[in-house]
């Protein structure tokens, strides 16, 4: 391949709108496109939490009493598919994967700048399609797994244009892989080794080779299941003579996958954040690297650990059981390796370095539930119950949004210029760690003890259990207060950051803050230790 | 250095200690009704100290890290740079996967104990054609006498209940009632969508699924009522689909057996 777009001619400045315009633009700029990323995810993180807060009022009490049955099911629907597929997915890859790649490599933008910014313009419509949906004759009600049969039975508009986004969606996550991929392979600047990049660019490779080989599966499966809709055909259609459990197989080929679409980039993430703050080059670079390997290989057979209680043959079983428990092998390298390098540093306890502790903590208390669910005769028990809704909320809420939080207030002095409060970052962080954990924590044992996950009405012996996790909901919404006030009153009147506030050796931070559209005014730099920390010759480069 | 060690060992055995307290002391489960359960706790157990430990270390470990190591005000610089050690990797990339194999063999072991690993011959003649699959829940029973005694029962499930046939007394219940120490073979068949049949107290669940019948063998071990309870979502009152298992005394289940035995029709 060749490199046949000239960095410097992407962007025609002339034909740009300036200012807070370019963010409503089809600007070709990554770090424009970065940013809306962001913005747009988080808008839609905060429609999702509302539908949590939803679940979690109607879960106050044992009755079905706060919204109709059909509408409960549609409001879980649409978190789930909310939070993963416009939140998590598009902030951890998209928002800071086009942000910081084009500045890790060494390079002027991304491969496929247009590509990039379509990538980015299917969000938007995609998601309000989502949303509106419900407007139209009801959301979807099947879950965000659609489950055939229920997926064909209930009202058709709402699955059908739950199918649609989720394939723009997956469309646009694909476009974005494959820019990642020849970006970090191709664009690298001349003399910068692949064994030198910051570790979030391995994050980032190793999460788009799972994007390009498992999303394209979800579309097709979720074509079938359109044509099961539309055109009555039956392959999932168990009256039609389809089968149900091929679905399954299908579905959790990609979803699980996902999951580690949506960690392995927070694991990027985590390991620029902790190196800086501590003062300490990352523990174990090549190590890192090859557990990022290791868990993209093994993530591509597990997914049938799923599946335990849907009729699998006990040989399936018991190889999808070793294989997920090994993922904790390449996983826990990792976390060990950050406690490592948080030892012996002289280590900043602010904002950004709280949230990442937060993620350390809450993401082996949530590998130790998955080791657990990963063992057949455990999972039997659990399988569907609120055990696993505490387990998934431990990764992908206190796993990584705990990371997209960290990196916003370690990042946000490169975009803006200006440093966020940090007393108000600390009371965000103190606040949703309590109601995180007070919210999750205690559905382990309403799982174990017998509530099902996406049930509207329970038992009264649960009552106060759950009225504990509605309790941490609540807390976890407030924690958003402190975080908004923060952004709007730092964006206008923060304390000028400087153009390296941290003193970072990452290539980023080795240009002004914000940066120009070049992202370097001249050439750009050549890092070669990018954790080069408690040495004196590396910052003069 | 000598000091540094003791106070090593003392904080691993400070964890070591607590875990195993926690471990054996605070229960989180429900009560025990079936063979099954006592197995699935003996794992639970297992399970939980060994995460107890690791969560409890980790934590200590990240909290000192921070308070040890912060930053003081007075302090310029970097720390050590320190960029690896191949020893210690060697170490937690080893002892790690040792853990997790042993875990597998450990729930492998107690998989086959609750009968999930036993290949599903075909012994249900009686059911329409030998080419018919049946997909295996746990508890299999390979053995065609101790099946032949079995209590069979075939459950149906449709939105939003479950029906059980008692196909030696030609009725239907919609409790499911069951002697005591007995085992259970059940025939699951779904009329509509995917439901499961989930009873916490006897620690097991399956999948109804349509199209393709599955089997769950059970052997209840006390008497009560439980609920049976329906864990895949399967429409607006999922949450409603209950059910009930009552484990009953040999003499109490046959008393209420032979009430609603019908007579075999003859045609």
């Amino acid at each position: 391949m060749t490199i046949s777009i000239d960095p410097q001619k992407t962007n025609n400045e002339s034909l740009q709108p300036k200012g807070w315009l370019r963010y409503f633009s089809f600007s070709l700029d990554h770090k424009v496109i970065g940013i809306q990323y962001l913005v747009c995810g988080f808008l839609f993180y905060l429609i999702g939490g509302t539908l949590a807060s939803a679940i979690r009022i109607e879960l106050a009490s044992p009755m079905s009493d706060f919204m109709p049955r059909d509408v409960y099911n549609q409001v879980l629907t649409l978190h789930g598919t909310i939070m993963i597929f416009l939140w998590i997915v598009p902030v951890v890859n998209g928002a800071f994967g086009n942000y910081l790649i084009p500045f890790y490599v060494g390079a002027r933008d991304m491969a496929f700048p247009r590509l990039n910014a379509v990538a980015f313009w299917l969000i938007p419509p995609s998601g309000l399609m989502l949303v509106a949906s419900y407007f139209v004759e009801g959301a979807a009600q099947a879950g965000w797994t659609a489950y055939p049969p229920l997926s064909i039975t209930t009202p058709q508009s709402g699955q059908i244009i739950w199918i649609l986004s989720v394939l723009l969606l997956g469309g646009s996550s694909i476009f974005g892989g494959i820019n990642f991929i020849a970006t970090i392979i191709k664009l690298r600047r001349p003399g910068l080794k692949l064994m030198q990049l910051p570790m979030y660019c391995w994050a980032m490779l190793g999460t788009s080779l799972l994007v390009v080989l498992s999303t394209p599966v979800l579309a097709g499966t979720l074509i079938l299941l359109s044509f099961d809709i539309i055109a009555h055909t039956g392959f999932f259609n168990p009256v039609l003579g389809g089968n149900v459990v091929v679905y399954q197989h299908l579905f959790w080929f990609y979803s699980h996958p996902a999951v580690y679409i949506m960690v392995l980039p927070a694991f990027g993430l985590v390991s620029e954040i902790l190196p800086v703050h501590a003062r300490k080059p990352l523990f174990g670079y090549t190590t890192m690297v090859f557990s990022i390997m290791g868990i993209v290989v093994l993530g591509l057979v597990v997914w049938a650990h799923h599946m335990f209680t849907s009729g699998t043959p006990p040989w399936m079983r018991l190889f999808f059981t070793i294989a997920t428990a090994f993922i904790a092998v390449p996983t826990g390298i990792k976390f060990f390796n950050w406690v490592a390098t948080l030892w012996g540093g002289k280590i900043s306890i602010n904002s950004a370095m709280l949230f990442s502790c937060g993620f350390i903590i809450n993401f082996v208390f949530g590998g130790i539930t998955g080791v657990a669910l990963a063992q057949v005769p455990f999972d039997i028990h659990v399988h569907d119950t609120y055990f696993v809704v505490a387990h998934f909320h431990y990764i992908v809420y206190g796993g990584t949004v705990f990371i997209i939080f960290s990196s916003i207030y370690h990042w946000f002095p490169k975009v803006t210029g200006k440093m966020l409060n940090e007393k108000l970052g600390i009371l965000h962080f103190i606040i949703t760690f309590i109601g995180f954990n007070l919210c999750f924590a205690p559905q382990h044992w309403l799982g174990l003890n017998g509530m099902p996950r996406r049930v509207a009405e329970y038992d009264p012996q649960f009552q106060f259990v759950n009225q504990i996790s509605s309790l941490g909901a609540l807390l976890m919404a407030i924690s958003t207060i402190p975080f908004l006030i923060n952004v709007f009153l730092s964006v206008r009147n923060g304390k000028d950051a400087g153009d390296n506030p941290w003193n970072a050796l990452t290539p980023e931070w080795l240009t002004s803050s914000p940066p120009p559209v070049e992202n370097w005014e001249g050439e750009a730099p050549l890092v070669e230790e990018p954790y080069g920390y408690g040495k004196e010759i590396s910052e003069q480069k | 250095m000598l000091n540094k060690n003791i106070y090593l060992i003392l904080i691993i055995s400070f964890v070591f200690a607590i875990s195993f307290w926690i471990g054996f002391n605070v229960n989180l489960l429900p009560a025990e009704a079936s063979i099954n359960a006592p197995i699935y706790d003996e794992l639970f157990k297992i399970l939980f100290i060994i995460g107890l430990i690791i969560f409890i270390g980790m934590t200590i470990a990240v909290i000192y890290s921070l308070f040890k190591f912060r930053k003081r005000n007075d302090q310029i610089g970097d720390g050590i740079a320190l960029e690896g050690n191949l020893s210690l990797e060697i170490v937690w990339t080893i002892i790690p996967s040792i853990i997790v194999l042993l875990i597998g063999l450990y729930s492998y072991n107690i998989y086959d104990r609750m009968g999930g690993m036993k290949e599903l011959n075909h012994n249900h003649e009686m059911m329409s054609s030998n080419t018919e699959k049946i997909w295996a829940g746990i508890s299999q029973t390979s053995d065609n006498e101790i099946a032949i005694n079995n209590l069979s029962i075939e459950v149906s499930a449709m939105q939003f209940a479950f029906l059980f046939n008692y196909p030696k007394g030609n009725f239907i219940s919609g409790e499911l009632h069951v002697p005591v120490d007995q085992k259970v073979s059940m025939k699951m068949e779904s009329k509509d969508v995917i439901h499961a049949f989930w009873v916490p107290e006897f620690r097991i669940k399956q999948d109804i699924i349509p199209g393709q019948p599955t089997i769950l063998n059970f052997t209840p071990t006390k008497v009560g009522k439980y609920p049976i309870i329906c864990a895949e979502l399967c429409g607006p009152y999922h949450g409603g689909m209950r059910a009930s298992i009552i484990v009953e005394e040999v003499s109490d289940y046959n008393e209420w057996f032979n009430k609603n035995k019908k007579p075999e029709v003859n045609l």
